[in-house]
Order: structure tokens, then C-alpha cells, then sequence
């Protein structure tokens, strides 16, 4: 077990997590590892991914069944060819964000108190990524050719369009998440090699060791480590703003009113960021409770990342405000049609309940005792993620719904399936979550002694 | 045919026993006459399903060791079958195609068009039938014949639907249901007939529908000199008494009006829907956008006024429109007659010579709105003497039919603008009268054999008339008729009938012209034509129906060569010089001493009951082209309901879809409620023909019964109408749910006047990019560039290029369930607009199929190459290629692609695999669709001109709703030759293209639509 590391000690102005905890190399590992290899598992983790599961369950059958018969169980219909699918595929890629930039961007920034949260947060996103990932497969007509969209040799002689947004779509979400796995999987690396040197069973010993790819700690290791890690991150960076800006691109490149906007990439990376770190929050504080990890998920972070969730919501804001803003500015009679309809047609409700939940729900955050307050903080971050979900509904269906030739105008309405898929996911990716809280350290053992080595010598200092 | 999951079709298989069907024909038919049909047996429904079920059938019943020797039966029989097929001969009877002939035989994969006939209400529409190898799946219309003129409508379009439909009654039953055979019947017959004999036949009547056949009279006749005691009933529901009442009172003898609206300049159409509804609807169109087309130098433009209580195609159309009520029309015909001098304080005088302007009386003021619109239409009228033309519909009493004869005498239209021929039904009797005399007679118990060919009169019949209820207690009653229906329910014996393109008839076109039915298929279920019945009943059972109407008209025929004037005949569908010579006619100067003056308008809610739009009386209720058809004005599909008008709704607190209870003399019946611009207040409007309460799979279900209410008395339209909120909701189905343009020029319409003065005005309504403000790099069409161009001054939304489309490009239906998600399949559709005030709206039709644009939309937002654009400029689809992720369907700013969300297409039907155009793929699940520009007639006309090493002429390339079009509205063509029809439309002033603004420079475009209103009226349409 390498008690000492070979990293740089770097002086970091930002709050550390267990500045003055008395916490011990030891005790840090001791106490993170304990809830990967204690023997017993609690009763309420099999209770919670007992539920999960059932709800995973939900989501096979669902699918299954949207195999068999296609996707007219859906609601989507000829105005509204795109629904729940899209809407949900838009939503978790948003989520799936907040990952990448904990990790990759505020790693090369050194902002040291992204520590403690940077390795949920990344299994958030890869799990995000996932259930983003069935859904564009899920909602095509003809699943089983989803691969057409891959530029492969074949005896059609054919490749994919490069001008339709759906193929850079494709790029940018496989990349994403392979880029994502990879970071995650490297992070997990030495504290792999942690668990396999504690763990009990020869189970435990075997698969962790395997996973930890024969880490021994050594000079080199951490050498050659640190610098993939810092490739990864400069590489993971880029990501954060393209991924979202090319998912906005499906919509931006359309000629249909309410798409055909040249503001969506910057107000989709922001609105991603914003809905990535609500959930980040949305799983932090009850983990933190459950698990007892104050010490190491302060009030500091969530007070942080509802300040970046305040930031975030302004950018979104003046989204919609710009948004409107150019719809009336152009003079186009379909442009402001659609923005009089979002604001007051059939959708309307759904509209303003974005608006409150995004715009003005946030604000109260600019006050020290809500960013001080662990539940008002969960409350506004589940607002968050159902404002953001509103949001990417909005802008699907409401363009859709009402378009050019008031003839073909219609409605949709999701059915049973539609709610059953996107509820599967969600279980889905809470159920992923119990598997990585259980069986995974939830928060980085190494980093986490790299910092008690960091704040007992500044402390001494 | 409802292709949903949750559904599960439940197919008739029939038994194995058919191949004991099969070989039983074999051995029973006589000689040479199932010879002929073998070759013809394989497109035959048992043969079929022999062929394609052998494996499924047998799969399922495999356990059983009966189901494997009965597999080995059939292995061994269809070897042994394959053998005589080999050795088929040739048919006996000429079947002589239109067109091209056959040459040494027919050439796989390459259609032949035959000649024949379809009839609705007994009047034939000469049609051309369209076959592949041996399957008719497609009717034209047939050029030659008067009431086409190559168009067809709706009805004839989805007529081959019904052949293949697996619901029409299979076999001959008895005892209300159980399978028996012909010769079983032949043999209670003939004890029957016996038993007439010794009476004179007192005991039989036959019931028939409006018959225009002279080979069935003259069988009817030939029954009638054998059983001098028997009588003859008609009633059909639809039928045109007040017509014939309206001309015997003016006239005092049986006479037709046959209108020339090519050589009216003004129109007074008085609840007179003679655009779309009837059997002469196709030519009248056909020559009422005569008038109506706007040639490049002519100016003129005809001009209609329409009156009338329920907005049709013809009041959509209208220069002017009235909505009343329609008993209030009586009263308006009678001020415009008083204002024409054709009355004169009460006493019929005819004062054609007195200048009548000076006799302006209107009747009854209802108000000065209406009294000024009389007074001008009038003076229009006055006008345009001897190119005028009042016409009145069927829904009117007699004496507003004669009131229009003596107007259009007064005008001196008659002989120019109308004239008068014998009627084309046989015997023109009082419909009502005679099925009352029935009625009566069977309730006295002196019926005894009861004959009903076609129809369905226990669903048809007045509520009045207990038909049903004496029905039942007929000792002996036959009915012929294509479904197991009411009547048939009631009836010992059922006969299937056959199909038109299954039999041999003749019948007459509304304007006398005798139109001969020839089969193009054997009949698929054992079914027997009219005449073959009648044979039988002859005691003649073994004459074919081809000898029956080959045997009448050799008796009719004077010349030389028989031979060649049946062949002749044959070949077009028609028999020269059969139509009806003008006659004649002198008005009676007493008739009005007969007509009751007319009610003045009561107050409260009337009735009026009219024909379904697409599913007539019913008896298209379970063909799913027809009921999927979105119902012209109110777009409506699956249901009927009660049309209301906006006020009339808002005065009785009824929105959308509220069930009521419609009371009419003590009778009711439960209807959802659908509102419609444009209605006159206080009526309602039902359409007949839904409600069926035994009827195939596709009808069952759909809609209430609106004969529940129909009497005798209020058999158009009843007064004193109580309509009672039931608090209950009903989900209608309908195909569109925005009505107004919200401003923006997708129809672009305008006055004769404001065309005159600023004859670009069209395109003046909106911003056409230049050709350079493109980032794509310009591209050029060599050769071939395909175009159409749409009429929408000619278009009347008949819907007939709707199923059209349907029947050319297998375009499946999807059921009430999927309509109403929004998920039809129509690659065409009728846009159907208002504009103005919801009392008197302006309507606009606008069919919108794929505009195939130049900069298409679609095109670059598919990943994987699946729709592409080809170098004639086509917008083509790639089925196999396309995964269906449906962003093709998001940027198309004109929504006409479709997509199979669920497995629509019929594929597991055998009898309506059938019908599939082989030309045209059949699309599965999860895959977009829509127009292709019939690109498979594009591809027949190119490999054609490329055999005979020439380029293709303009109008060689018809796409299918370009033929069906009645008034030839919509042109197709190539735009890069200068001299092309579409290229010269194109060029006119009213050409415009929709959402140009985007800049997707569509191939389709627009003829803009151009009103006539009468400036003395104002612009308004009223």
C-alpha cells in the first residue's frame, strides 16, 4: 500500500473538505473503503435497488414491447414525429454533463474541492450517457439498422449522410461517453488497487485486481498516471461544449420555427451544465446523509454548486429572454406564431412552468441561507431537473405541434409507454447508481489522502 | 384491414374444404364456361388462398394426424392442378381491351385496361379497369363515355376494394345462415315457382333498386308475362322522386333535366349539389370548370349562386352563397320566380315577353339583406337568358323542381342550358309509394315469394314503413346482395352477388347511354349477377350472364355484323348512340294550380338528411379507402355526425363531440355533435349510411343509424326537431383540426376583378428568393425536370384524387384510432380552409401531395441517404433505406410525409394482397413514406418512348390523381419542355408556389383561386 504519492503538492486557495477533521491517511481510507467491503449490505441498499430494479423491469418490457410492434405505441404522431425519445435523450445528455466538467475542466483549473464529488459525478454522467444512448436508438423506426448511421465499409457502397445533424449526433454522444468511461475507469485505477489490497474475499480480490490492471504505485505509475489523466482531461474539455452544441444542432440546423435558431449551442451547453448539476446535488445530499460523508461533501460544495447552478440559470434565462427577443426582432410572422403559441397555445402551462422553474426558482439562491440550507438546496435542484425537462419538451413539441400549414397542425399526447420508458431510465440510472455505491468507491480514496497530505502540511505551515 | 397491435385481426380462414370447392367446381361446371375461368381461377380467392396459405394452414394444424394426410391431399392435388392449368384453353368469350392488345396473350408485368362499367343507385359510370395478370387492382376513367370523360370519383376508385373485401358473403345460405349451395336454392326455387304457377304468381314481387339495365327489364318483363300476377317494387334511399314529381308537374309527363353547365355563364344552384353528389356529378364538373378555367386571353368566368342549408362542395365553391334552412328555399325559389315573372299574383302565366324586372315582389321578406340578393340574382339571371341555369337538388319538394323548370323556360335556357330526356330508370315510379304498396301487401299476407336484388331495405327503408317486421313473416324471401347485411339477416336465402368487374350487365348513364359491364375476373365467391338470378327465376339457371346480355342485345340489334358491334361495344364500354335525344317539352300553364303554396318557414330546428360523402347510403360502409376518407367540408373519417352551425351550437350550449339525442316525430337516435361553418342556423345535418348494425369488420361500429329518424314524411327533411344534450362525449375522428390560414398565403384567392386590374397579385403576396440566395451549388436538370401545377380556381375537393392515390400506391389505411393520433397515410390530401365570417365562410380547397422541392428539406437532415433527389428533379424515397428516425418529417414545412409508426400495410389478407399495384412497393413498419409523383408511371412512359427510340411526349405521364380529376386541375409535365401543358400554366400570372419564402422552390405550385362575385352584391360570398 503506497502511503506517499508522487503528485505535485500544489497550494490551493479553495476550501479544503477535511480541513480540520483529523483525518488520517488511514482513517480516509478506512472509512470510504469500508462502505465498498463491509460484508453486510445494508437493508435500506437492497430495499432502494430492489425498487430500482423492479422499474428496470419496466423499462425491458417497455422496450420489448416497442420492438415488437414499433414505435407507434408511442404518442408521436405526424406534426409531432418526435416526443418523448428525443426529449428524454436531450434531458440525460444535459445531465450527463456536469460530470465532465467537474472532472476535466475544474481538474486543469486545480479547483481542489472537486474532490470529493468528482467520482459520483462521473459515474453520474457515464450512467446519464447511457440512458440518453438508448434513446435514439430506441426511437427509430427500424432499430435493428441503427449502425447505418456508422461510416463502415459495405457492400451497399454507402456511408452516412455527413450533412444531417443525426450523424455528428452520433459522433459526438459515442465519443462522449467513451471519453467519459475512459476517465472514469483511469480515476478508478489506484484506488482499484486499494480495494483489492483490503478486500476480504478472494471474490473481492480477484475482480478488483483484475480491474486494477496490476497497479502496484509505483513512481512510475503515478508518473505515467498523472499525465494520462491530464491528457484525458484536456481531451474530456472540448467535449463539454461540443457534445451539447452539436445535440442543439439537431434542432438548429432544421428550418422549423422554434429550431431554427443560431442561440441554441451556447444555451444548451449552459442549460446542460445547469441540469447536471442539479442532479450532481440531487444525488450528493441524500448519499451524504445516508453514507454519513459530511466531512467530505461539505456544505462548501453544495454551496458551490448551487452557485454554479445560480450562474447557469441566468445563462439559460437570457436564452429564453434572447430567444423571444429574436423571434419578434426578425419580423417572421412563423417565428412569432410560435413564440405567441408556446406562450399561450395548448402548451402554454407547460411553458410558463419551465420558465418558473428555471428562471425563477434559482434566484433564491442568491441568498446566504438557502445556499446554507441542505434541504432547500435538494428542493431547488429537483425543481431544476423538472424545469429542464419542461424545457427540452417545449422546444420539441410546441416547434413541432403547430408548424407551417395550419392544416397538418395536431397534438401529442404521451401514452402509457412513453411515461414507461422514460420512468425505466430513470430507474435505470438510479439502479446503476446503487451498483456503484455498493460495490465501487463512491468517493476517491487516493485524492481524498492527497489532500489530508496537502492540508495537514498547510495546516503546519 | 385495422392493422393495430391490440386488435387482433381475426381472419375467416376458409376451410380446407376449399379444395373440395375447387374440385366440385371442377366437376360441376358446365364445359366450356369454367374452362375459360380457370386461367382466371388463379387470381380467383380460394385458388389464391391455396396457393399462399398452404404452408401457414398447414402449419397450424400439423399436431393432428388428419392435418398431415390433408397436407398430402392438397400436395398431390395442387401437382394434379398444376397440370390442368397447363392445359387450359383459351377463353370462349371476348373480353376486349381498351387500349393495347394483347398480343399473342397477355405480357407478364404489363397491364391491360378493359372497358366496363360501375353503377351507383342503378346509373352507370363508364370506367376503364386496370389488370395485372388477371387482377383488376385500378380504375380509370373511361374517355369515351359521357358521364367521365376519363375522371372517375371516389366511389369507382375504391370500388376495387370492395371486390377483394374478405367480408363480402362467400356462399349461398339459407335459414339465415347456414352454407348451402346454388343448386339447393335452384331446387326451393322451383318448388316455389310451382307452387306460383297455379296462381299466376300472385304471391311474387320482386324488389330492386332504381334499374336502369334494358337486359333486366326485359327479363323483368318476360317474369312478368310468365307470372301475370306478380309486381315489381323499387326504393332506393337515395333516389330522385322529387326530380321526376317536380318534372310531371311541370310537364305533365316523365321527363329528366339534363343540365350543359359549359354553356351557363350564371348558375342558380338551389340546395343542388351537383359537383359531388349523383350520378352525373363528373361531367357536370367536368363542364362547369369549363367555364370556370381561366385560359390565358379569356376573361370570362361563369358565376354561382348557390342557396342552401348545409355547405357543400358546389356552395364551397360558390361566387355567392346563402345558407337557409331548407325549408325556407321553397320560399326563395318561389321570390326569384315572382322577380323572373314566371308568377303573377299567384296565377301561373308564363310572360317571357313581359320585361319581368318591372314584376319585383320578393317573397318572403325574410329580410333586406335576402330580399336584395333575390332582386340581383334575379337580374343576373335576366341577364344571361338563354345562358343561364337554375338547378335544384333532390333534397327539394317537387314544386321547387318545377318552379326551376318554369324559371329556366322564362329564361329561355331551355334547349341551351338545360334539356329534357327520357329518365334513364326503366319505370319511373314513386320510390316511397311503391315500397309502401309492398309493405302493405306483405303485411296483408299476400307476398308469398319475395325477391329483393341488391339493396339493403331493412336498413334503407323508412322508419314508417315496418318493413322488417312483415319482412320476417314472407314465407319465401331471396336475396341477392354482396354482404351479409340487415336485409340478408332476414331473408331464407342469400345469394353473394357479384362485383361489377366480376359479371356482365348493362345499365344506363345519366344520359341514357347504354354502358356494358364485363367481367375481369372470375367471380371470387361463388357470387351471381342480377340477370343471372333473374335467369333462374326464368327457369333458366344455366345461362350465363354474358349469354343473357349478349342474347338481349342481339335482339336488339338491326345491322349486319353482330360480331364486330359487340366487339366494338365492348371495347369502349359503351353503346354508340344509345343516349337519350333531347325532347320536346311544353310547360303546363295549370301546374302551379297543383302545388301547395309553400309552408312559411316555421320556427325551430329542422332535419336534413343527405347522402354520406363517402360512404353514400351505406353501402360503402365497410370499404376502409372510403371510410378513412376524409369527409370533404368536415374532414371527418369513421363516424357521421350532426352538423350544426356555429350559432345554432353556441344557442343550444353544444360543443365538439357532445353526444344528443335527436327527436323527430317521436323517433331518436344518439349523435355527437360537429360544428361546420358555414351550416344555415337552426338545422341539423345528418349523413345516411352509418350505424350498420350488421355489416363486415371495417363497417362495424362506425357512427349512428340516421334512418332511425327518416320517415316517409320527413324523408329529406323533417321540421320540429328537438335536440336534447345527453351530457355524454364522443371521439370523432377527424383528419384536420385548424381551420384558418392564420393569415399567412398558402391559398392565395382573389376577384375576377382584382385579377383583371393586378393580374400578378398572387405572386405578389409573398417574398420569392432570387436564384443566387442559395449556398448550394446551382444544379441542372438535363433531360426530363417533372412539375405540376394545381388548379385550386377548378379544384372542388372531391376527394376523387385522395383514393386515387390510395388505390395506385398501396397506401394503407390505419383505422378511427390511428386518425385520430394524427397518423393517417393519405400522401395526398385536401387542405380545407375558411376564411371570413363562420356564418358565411369563404372555403378553400387546397390538395397538398409532396411539392418536391428543389432545395428539399428533408433531404439533408436524413442520415443515411434514404430520401435523395434524382436528376428529373424527383424527390425520391428510399424505402429499404430508410431507418426512420423521421427528422425528414420535422423539416418538411409542408407535412406531407407519412410514416408507418405501426405495421399498416395488408399483409396478411390474401384476397387483398390481391389488389397491391405490383408496380409499387408495399412499406413496412418504421419507414417513411410519400408522393413519389407516381414514379412508376413515369418509369412505364420512359421505358415505352426509350423501346420506340423517341423522348416522351407531353401527357404521356399521368399520375393517378391527375386521371381521376373530374375538371383536370391538376397537370403534370416536364418544365424543361417550353411547349408542355404544365410549363404554360406555369408561366401564367396565377402561378404561385407555397412557402416559397423558405426558399425550398417547390416543383408543385398553385393556380391561384379566383371568385366571380357579382359586384352589385359586394364581395362578400353571401
Amino acid at each position: 500500500m503506497p502511503e506517499d504519492t508522487g503528485r505535485p503538492h500544489v497550494q490551493s486557495e479553495p476550501p479544503s473538505p477535511i480541513r480540520g477533521t483529523g483525518h488520517t491517511y488511514a482513517s480516509v481510507t478506512d472509512k470510504i473503503s469500508a462502505i465498498t467491503l463491509s460484508r453486510r449490505t445494508p437493508r435500506g441498499w437492497l430495499l432502494g435497488f430492489g425498487v430500482a430494479f423492479l422499474v428496470v423491469m419496466v423499462l425491458l418490457f417497455a422496450i420489448t414491447y416497442l420492438l415488437a410492434v414499433g414505435v407507434g405505441i408511442w404518442g408521436i404522431n405526424m406534426p409531432v414525429a418526435w416526443g418523448f425519445a428525443i426529449v428524454n435523450f436531450v434531458w440525460w445528455i444535459g445531465i450527463g454533463h456536469a460530470g465532465t466538467l467537474i472532472s476535466a475542466i475544474l481538474l486543469l483549473m486545480r479547483q481542489q474541492w472537486r474532490t470529493s464529488i468528482n467520482r459520483f459525478a462521473e459515474a453520474m454522467t457515464l450512467f446519464a450517457v447511457a440512458c440518453a444512448g438508448l434513446f435514439p436508438v430506441l426511437h427509430l423506426g427500424r432499430p435493428w439498422f441503427f449502425y447505418w448511421l456508422i461510416p463502415y465499409p459495405n457492400t451497399m457502397d454507402i456511408w452516412p449522410q455527413f450533412r444531417s445533424p443525426l450523424v455528428w449526433d452520433f459522433f459526438a454522444v459515442s465519443t462522449y461517453g467513451t471519453v467519459s468511461l475512459l476517465f472514469w475507469y483511469i480515476g478508478l485505477i489506484p484506488d482499484f488497487a486499494t480495494l483489492r489490497d483490503r478486500s476480504q474475499s478472494s471474490i473481492g480480490r480477484i475482480i478488483y485486481g483484475m480491474l486494477a490492471m496490476g497497479w502496484r504505485g509505483a513512481a512510475r505509475h503515478w508518473h505515467r498516471y498523472e499525465i494520462a489523466y491530464l491528457l484525458l482531461a484536456g481531451l474530456a474539455t472540448p467535449l463539454v461544449v461540443s457534445v451539447h452544441s452539436i445535440v442543439s444542432f439537431d434542432f438548429a440546423v432544421a428550418l422549423l420555427p422554434g429550431w431554427h435558431s443560431t442561440i441554441f449551442p451556447p444555451y444548451f451547453v449552459a442549460g446542460a451544465i445547469f441540469s447536471g448539476f442539479a442532479m450532481v446535488l440531487t444525488i450528493a445530499i441524500p448519499v451524504r446523509a445516508v453514507y454519513h460523508l459530511e466531512e467530505f461533501i461539505t456544505m462548501q460544495h453544495l454551496r458551490n454548486m448551487a452557485l454554479i447552478i445560480l450562474t447557469t440559470g441566468l445563462i439559460v434565462g437570457y436564452g429564453y429572454l434572447m430567444e423571444a427577443f429574436t423571434a419578434l426582432y426578425s419580423g417572421n410572422d412563423y417565428e412569432i406564431f410560435t413564440l405567441y403559441n408556446r406562450m399561450f397555445g395548448p402548451y402554454a402551462l407547460l411553458y410558463w412552468l419551465m420558465l418558473g422553474c428555471n428562471v425563477l426558482a434559482p434566484q433564491v439562491l442568491w441568498f446566504r441561507q438557502v445556499r446554507g440550507s441542505v434541504p432547500l438546496l435538494f428542493v431547488i435542484a429537483l425543481i431544476v431537473n423538472v424545469g429542464m425537462w419542461l424545457e427540452r419538451f417545449t422546444i420539441v413539441v410546441t416547434s413541432l405541434h403547430r408548424d407551417f400549414l395550419p392544416s397538418s397542425w395536431g397534438m401529442y399526447y404521451p401514452t402509457i409507454w412513453d411515461w414507461a420508458t422514460f420512468v425505466g431510465t430513470i430507474g435505470l440510472f438510479v439502479a446503476l447508481l446503487f451498483l456503484f455505491l455498493r460495490f465501487l468507491p463512491m468517493i476517491s480514496i487516493f485524492e481524498m489522502r492527497e489532500l489530508v497530505a496537502e492540508t495537514t502540511s498547510s495546516d503546519a505551515t | 384491414m385495422l392493422n393495430l397491435p391490440q386488435i387482433k385481426p381475426v381472419h375467416q380462414h376458409p376451410s380446407l374444404g376449399d379444395l373440395a370447392t375447387i374440385r366440385g367446381r371442377l366437376q360441376t361446371a358446365q364445359g366450356p364456361e369454367y374452362w375459360r375461368s380457370l386461367e382466371e381461377l388463379a387470381g380467383s380467392q380460394e385458388f389464391q388462398e391455396f396457393l399462399h396459405r398452404e404452408f401457414p394452414q398447414q402449419a397450424s394444424e400439423w399436431q393432428d394426424a388428419m392435418g398431415r394426410r390433408r397436407f398430402l391431399q392438397l400436395m398431390g392435388a395442387s401437382l394434379a392442378l398444376a397440370g390442368v392449368s397447363a392445359c387450359s384453353r383459351q377463353p370462349d368469350e371476348k373480353i376486349v381491351p381498351y387500349v393495347r392488345a394483347p398480343r399473342g396473350g397477355m405480357v407478364p408485368g404489363k397491364p391491360l385496361y378493359f372497358a366496363t362499367a360501375m353503377t351507383l343507385d342503378g346509373v352507370a359510370l363508364g370506367v376503364l379497369a386496370e389488370s395485372y395478370m388477371g387482377r383488376p387492382i385500378k380504375i380509370e376513367g373511361n374517355p369515351q363515355h359521357p358521364a367521365s370523360l376519363g375522371a372517375t370519383d371516389a366511389f369507382a376508385q375504391a370500388s376495387v376494394l370492395t371486390l377483394y373485401d374478405p367480408d363480402r358473403a362467400q356462399a349461398v345460405t339459407t335459414q339465415r345462415g347456414q352454407i348451402s349451395t346454388w343448386n339447393a336454392f335452384l331446387t326451393t326455387l322451383r318448388t316455389a315457382l310451382e307452387a306460383q304457377h297455379l296462381k299466376d304468381g300472385a304471391g311474387i314481387r320482386l324488389l330492386t333498386e332504381t334499374v336502369t339495365s334494358p337486359t333486366l327489364v326485359q327479363q323483368i318483363h318476360t317474369l312478368f308475362t310468365r307470372f301475370p300476377g306478380a309486381s315489381w317494387h323499387q326504393y332506393t334511399p337515395v333516389n330522385d322522386h322529387t326530380v321526376q314529381a317536380g318534372a310531371r308537374m311541370a310537364f305533365g309527363k316523365d321527363v329528366t333535366p339534363l343540365y350543359h353547365f359549359e354553356k351557363a355563364n350564371v348558375i342558380l344552384a338551389l340546395e343542388a349539389d351537383f359537383l359531388a353528389s349523383g350520378p352525373s356529378t363528373l361531367r357536370y364538373a367536368h363542364d362547369f370548370a369549363q367555364k370556370r378555367r381561366l385560359p390565358g386571353t379569356s376573361t370570362a368566368m361563369n358565376r354561382l349562386y348557390v342557396v342552401e342549408s348545409s355547405l357543400s362542395l358546389t356552395g364551397a365553391i360558390a361566387d355567392h352563397r346563402l345558407p337557409v334552412r331548407p325549408s325556407a328555399i321553397a320560399g326563395l325559389a318561389l321570390a326569384v320566380a315572382r322577380a323572373l315573372g314566371v308568377i303573377a299574383n299567384g296565377s301561373a302565366t308564363i310572360q317571357a315577353q313581359v320585361a319581368p324586372l318591372s314584376r319585383l315582389a320578393p317573397y318572403p321578406p325574410a329580410s333586406e339583406m335576402q330580399a336584395h340578393w333575390i332582386k340581383t340574382v334575379a337580374e343576373d339571371l335576366w341577364q344571361h337568358r338563354g345562358a343561364s341555369l337554375v338547378v335544384v337538388g333532390r333534397q327539394q319538394p317537387p314544386l321547387v323542381h318545377a318552379l326551376a323548370h318554369a324559371m329556366n323556360n322564362v329564361l329561355g335556357n331551355v334547349g341551351h342550358t338545360v334539356v329534357y330526356t327520357t329518365p334513364v330508370a326503366a319505370q319511373p315510379v314513386d320510390q316511397l309509394g311503391s315500397l309502401r304498396t309492398l309493405v302493405e301487401d306483405m303485411a296483408a299476407g299476400r307476398v308469398e315469394l319475395l325477391v329483393i336484388l341488391g339493396g339493403n331495405p331493412v336498413y334503407t327503408a323508412p322508419a314508417d314503413l315496418p318493413f322488417a317486421q312483415h319482412l320476417i313473416r314472407v314465407p319465401l324471401c331471396l336475396y341477392l346482395g354482396l354482404y351479409a347485411n340487415e336485409t340478408s339477416a332476414l331473408c331464407q336465402w342469400h345469394i353473394p352477388e357479384t362485383h361489377y368487374l366480376e359479371a356482365w350487365g348493362d345499365a344506363r348513364a345519366y344520359d341514357g347511354t347504354v354502358s356494358l359491364t364485363q367481367p375481369l375476373i372470375a367471380p371470387l365467391y361463388n357470387g351471381k349477377s342480377a340477370p343471372e338470378l333473374l335467369a333462374a327465376l326464368l327457369e333458366q339457371p344455366e345461362q350465363s350472364g354474358r349469354e343473357i346480355v349478349q342474347e338481349y342485345w342481339r335482339s336488339q340489334y338491326e345491322g349486319a355484323d353482330f360480331d364486330q358491334f359487340w366487339r366494338r361495344a365492348l371495347h369502349d364500354g359503351l353503346i354508340a348512340d344509345t343516349a337519350f335525344p333531347p325532347q320536346e317539352v311544353q310547360l303546363r300553364t295549370d301546374w302551379l294550380a297543383e302545388a301547395a303554396t309553400p309552408a312559411a318557414p316555421s320556427p325551430g330546428l329542422e332535419l336534413l338528411f343527405q347522402p354520406d360523402p363517402t360512404i353514400w347510403d351505406g353501402c360503402f360502409a365497410n370499404n376502409g379507402w372510403l371510410q378513412e376518407l376524409p369527409k370533404p367540408i368536415t374532414k371527418l373519417t369513421w363516424d357521421n355526425a350532426a352538423l350544426l352551425s356555429p350559432a345554432t351550437a353556441e344557442w343550444l350550449g353544444l360543443s365538439n363531440e357532445a353526444v344528443v339525442e335527436l327527436r323527430l316525430q317521436g323517433r331518436s337516435v344518439r349523435a355527437p355533435v360537429w360544428i361546420v361553418p358555414g351550416q344555415a342556423d337552426d338545422v341539423v345535418t345528418v349523413h345516411l349510411g352509418y350505424g350498420r348494425w350488421r355489416t363486415g369488420r371495417v363497417g362495424a361500429g362506425t357512427g349512428f343509424n340516421a334512418y332511425t329518424l327518416r320517415t316517409s314524411e320527413a324523408f329529406w327533411a323533417g321540421r320540429g326537431l328537438e335536440v336534447h344534450p345527453t351530457g355524454e362525449r364522443y371521439l370523432l375522428a377527424t383528419t384536420q383540426h385548424h381551420h384558418s390560414m392564420e393569415g399567412r398565403h398558402l391559398v392565395r384567392a382573389g376577384t375576377l376583378q382584382q385579377y383583371l386590374e393586378q393580374p400578378y397579385f398572387a405572386q405578389e403576396m409573398s417574398h420569392i428568393p432570387q436564384p443566387q440566395e442559395t449556398l448550394y451549388p446551382p444544379q441542372d436538370y438535363e433531360g426530363y425536370a417533372w412539375g405540376m401545377v394545381i388548379d385550386l380556381n377548378t379544384c372542388l375537393g372531391c376527394n376523387a384524387c385522395v383514393v386515387a392515390c390510395q388505390a395506385e400506391n398501396n397506401i394503407p389505411i390505419v383505422g378511427k384510432r390511428e386518425v385520430q393520433r394524427g397518423r393517417e397515410m393519405h400522401w395526398l390530401r385536401i387542405d380545407r380552409y375558411y376564411k371570413g365570417p363562420p356564418h358565411q365562410p369563404e372555403v378553400y380547397h387546397q390538395p397538398v401531395l409532396c411539392m418536391h422541392c428543389e432545395h428539399a428539406p428533408c433531404e439533408v437532415v436524413c442520415p443515411v441517404y434514404a430520401t435523395v433527389h434524382n436528376h428529373e428533379g424527383l424527390n425520391d424515397m428510399v424505402y429499404n433505406r430508410c431507418i426512420g428516425t423521421r427528422y425528414c418529417s420535422n423539416n418538411c414545412p409542408y407535412k406531407v410525409r407519412r410514416f408507418n409508426f405501426l405495421h399498416y400495410a395488408e399483409t396478411h389478407t390474401p384476397s387483398l394482397q390481391l389488389l397491391h399495384n405490383p408496380e409499387v412497393t408495399v412499406r413496412s413498419r418504421g419507414v417513411m413514406e410519400k408522393c413519389t409523383y407516381c414514379v412508376q408511371r413515369i418509369s412505364a412512359a420512359r421505358i415505352q418512348a426509350q423501346l420506340e427510340n423517341r423522348t416522351m411526349r407531353d401527357g404521356e405521364v399521368v399520375t393517378a390523381c391527375q386521371a381521376a380529376c373530374p375538371t383536370g386541375a391538376i397537370i403534370f409535365g416536364d418544365i424543361n419542355d417550353p411547349s408542355s401543358h404544365v410549363v404554360r400554366l406555369k408561366g401564367t400570372p396565377l402561378n404561385y408556389g407555397m412557402l416559397t419564402e423558405l426558399n425550398t422552390r417547390p416543383r408543385t405550385t398553385y393556380l391561384a383561386r379566383l371568385r366571380n362575385p357579382n359586384p352589385a352584391l359586394g364581395d362578400a360570398p353571401g
